[in-house]
């Protein structure tokens, strides 16, 4: 009884020790989320890390789970005999855990001597397909020069209007050759696309180009307190979002 | 000899206003000038392209050997697409001229599928020839409209930047040589509609037609209101506001705005009047720090189209923009993916909380469909691929070609140095269809922000 007692405490004690022992090494460890493409953050920077230290992955540590890490991180998975999913859940990250050091900021900052900050930064977004950041801004200072004013749906509008005749044949075939099309936006006219945006028409654009469209494919659209034009009043209206009309 | 020195000082500042305007005055004018070139450019361009298109279309018509066609075509196709960029240079977006450049733009469709034809194997037909024929026609007559508002311009010294005042004042209708003259142009190219492009007109029209495979009975503005609360999930007292759309719009739809009393913010979205199906939602609510996963995010973006009639649909896309997942989803029929039915979905990752759907693409092309059996073998699909491409992964899927048909095909997805690449090989005969270079993440060091 009481050396059945003695053993189990020492089980007990062991099992606590090598616990402690675990938590002491695996101070840089994943959180417990189950990381998915295209998701951002130290999770990310610690996954690109540890597949690049076995070999895996060859490209940036950036924080971003883009398409060489997806494979890198598949071709672990079938190496180690792993249920190929892309996916880096439980058992898949224990394993890595296992298998690869990673000793947290200090190993990504090697790897980037750029990020000088303490904490490990992403170096990288995810951006629409086919779409740089410089594309993204450019149409954020047309949206934020149009619509400031106007509530985020009205701005994903304005958005919505420029992508919408980048795919009619009757407008230029190029994002800035339709901003600048003479004529087209006033904003442009009179330079208010030039001031600086704020996030609120940068995310408003992202959502145009993620495929968000309120306007029901308009080409055009025109306050009625300061249109001059009486062409503009005789396309059919679609609605009405903010202070703007859109139209076909 | 107070009142010397005052008269001396004035003297100066007028005449050192004077200078100062005469100064000013002369910038104006330069960047006028430089401006008004600009414009000019354009224009000369534009009817000088518009004069070459004709020639070259009068060529290919003597053409006979389609070693001298092709190239020919080409240059028909590089033509037009200079002719729709000079166009896209002159301010001309609140003059309809709309009908010209969507001629420019069907004869370069038209030109580049033609040019890139094995035209010794495949020879024009007699109704592209026709085509051609009737192309040749009209493009003389945009020449010869061109050419004499170009004549006009040039014998009245008729200058762009007087166009451009009188279209921004609004007095269009005022009497002004070439707003005439380019209105004449868009007229006559309006009686072209006919002219048979065949199957490389960017069909719209088609597209907005299939709106027609919505399901269900029209909705009234009452049952509009409640279809807003199950997709917004938004129960209780909400302030809630519904208006029709315009008669521009391609199918009727409500707006409806639903007040979320937590968040305090409006959520909207349109519902069409046929079935009440949701087009589109946006709640623009301030998100908070991160909470839970993108993993997690996925299965709720899932089950909020499961729970909202949205059968079978596979997530195949992910991308997390501050602190909000984004989801592609689109329909899987017995493991084919249909890419022209899908929906995308966004996530806050604070709590879970779906705040946007757009599903316009999806009730556009939604129709009860049977999927063909492929005629050719995976395995023959790949042999199609480039070879220096390692493929990762393969399926069947659907997708809209280049010619705006549905067509069944292998999907491969695969790698090349370190870019991944999307390919599809049509599963009947083998064709190429598509071949997409897939976003790699974008370092911030080369962005503005």
């Amino acid at each position: 009884m009481l050396k059945k007692s003695l053993l189990y405490s020492a089980i007990l004690s062991l099992l606590a020790s090598s616990f402690i022992w675990l938590k002491t090494i695996d101070t840089y460890a994943f959180t417990g989320q189950v990381i998915h493409r295209g998701a951002v953050g130290e999770d990310v920077i610690e996954l690109q890390s540890r597949l690049k230290n076995i070999g895996f992955y060859h490209g940036k540590i950036d924080g971003v789970f883009g398409w060489s890490t997806y494979w890198a991180l598949r071709n672990f998975q079938s190496q180690f005999g792993l249920p190929v999913d892309g996916l880096a859940g439980k058992t898949t990250k224990a394993k890595l855990v296992k298998a690869t050091k990673y000793n947290g900021a200090s190993a990504a900052k090697s790897n980037n001597s750029s990020v000088a900050s303490k904490s490990v930064k992403n170096t990288a977004v995810n951006t629409p397909q086919g779409i740089t950041q410089n594309d993204i801004r450019l149409m954020a200072n047309a949206v934020y020069g149009e619509a400031r004013g106007e509530p985020f749906e009205g701005q994903v509008a304005v958005a919505a209007v420029i992508l919408n005749r980048l795919s009619s044949p009757a407008f230029p075939k190029t994002i800035p050759g339709i901003i600048f099309q003479p004529g087209a936006f006033t904003a442009v006219a009179d330079g208010q696309i030039w001031l600086t945006p704020n996030e609120t028409a940068r995310k408003a654009v992202i959502d145009a180009l993620n495929g968000w469209d309120p306007t029901d494919n308009a080409l055009y659209y025109f306050n009625p307190a300061t249109a001059t034009s009486s062409w503009i009043w005789g396309r059919p209206q679609i609605k009405r979002i903010g202070k703007h009309i859109f139209c076909r | 000899m107070i009142r010397g020195i005052v008269i001396g000082i004035l003297v100066l500042a007028v005449a050192g206003t004077g200078y100062w305007g005469y100064q000013e005055h002369q910038e104006k004018n330069a960047v006028l000038l430089n401006a008004e070139n600009n414009y000019q450019r354009a224009f000369h361009d534009l009817t000088y392209q518009v004069n070459l298109l004709h020639d070259k279309i009068g060529s290919t018509l003597a053409m006979n050997s389609g070693h001298s066609l092709s190239p020919s075509l080409a240059d028909v196709w590089r033509i037009t697409s200079e002719a729709h960029s000079s166009v896209g240079q002159l301010p001309l977006t609140l003059l309809p001229f709309n009908k010209t450049q969507e001629f420019l733009t069907n004869v370069g469709n038209f030109s580049y599928r033609t040019a890139i034809r094995d035209l010794d194997k495949e020879p024009l037909t007699k109704q592209e020839t026709d085509t051609l024929q009737s192309l040749y026609k009209q493009s003389g007559e945009i020449k010869s409209e061109l050419r004499k508002v170009q004549s006009m311009a040039l014998k009245h010294n008729l200058r762009w930047m007087d166009v451009q005042l009188a279209l921004a004042s609004g007095k269009e209708n005022t009497d002004n040589t070439i707003i005439d003259g380019f209105k004449k142009v868009e007229k006559t190219v309006s009686g072209y509609e006919e002219a048979n492009m065949g199957p490389t007109m960017l069909n719209q029209q088609a597209k907005d037609e299939n709106f027609k495979n919505l399901s269900g009975k029209t909705i009234s503005q009452q049952e509009a209101m409640k279809e807003a609360r199950v997709f917004s999930n938004i129960n209780g007292g909400a302030h809630i506001k519904v208006t029709e759309s315009g008669k521009g719009a391609r199918y009727g739809f409500y707006s409806v705005s639903i007040k979320n009393p937590k968040s305090d913010q409006v959520v909207n979205m349109d519902i069409t009047k046929k079935g009440g199906h949701l087009i589109w939602l946006m709640d623009n609510r301030t998100v908070a720090k991160q909470k839970i996963s993108l993993h997690d995010a996925a299965g709720k973006a899932l089950s909020y189209l499961n729970n909202n009639g949205y059968k079978n649909m596979e997530e195949y896309e992910s991308s997390q923009y501050d602190n909000i997942g984004t989801f592609n989803f689109v329909t899987t029929i017995g493991g084919v993916r249909i890419y022209p039915e899908s929906i995308k979905v966004k996530v806050a990752l604070d709590n879970g909380e779906i705040v946007g759907v757009s599903a316009e693409e999806y009730l556009q092309s939604f129709q009860t469909r049977k999927i063909d059996k492929p005629i050719i073998s995976m395995e023959q699909a790949r042999k199609k691929v480039n070879p220096n491409l390692k493929v990762m992964e393969d399926r069947q899927a659907v997708i809209m070609n280049n010619l705006n048909h549905e067509v069944l095909c292998y999907e491969f997805l695969g790698t090349l140095g370190n870019d991944t690449y999307r390919i599809f090989i049509n599963a009947k005969n083998g064709m190429e269809e598509k071949v997409e270079k897939l976003q790699n993440p974008e370092s911030l060091n080369e962005g503005p922000m």
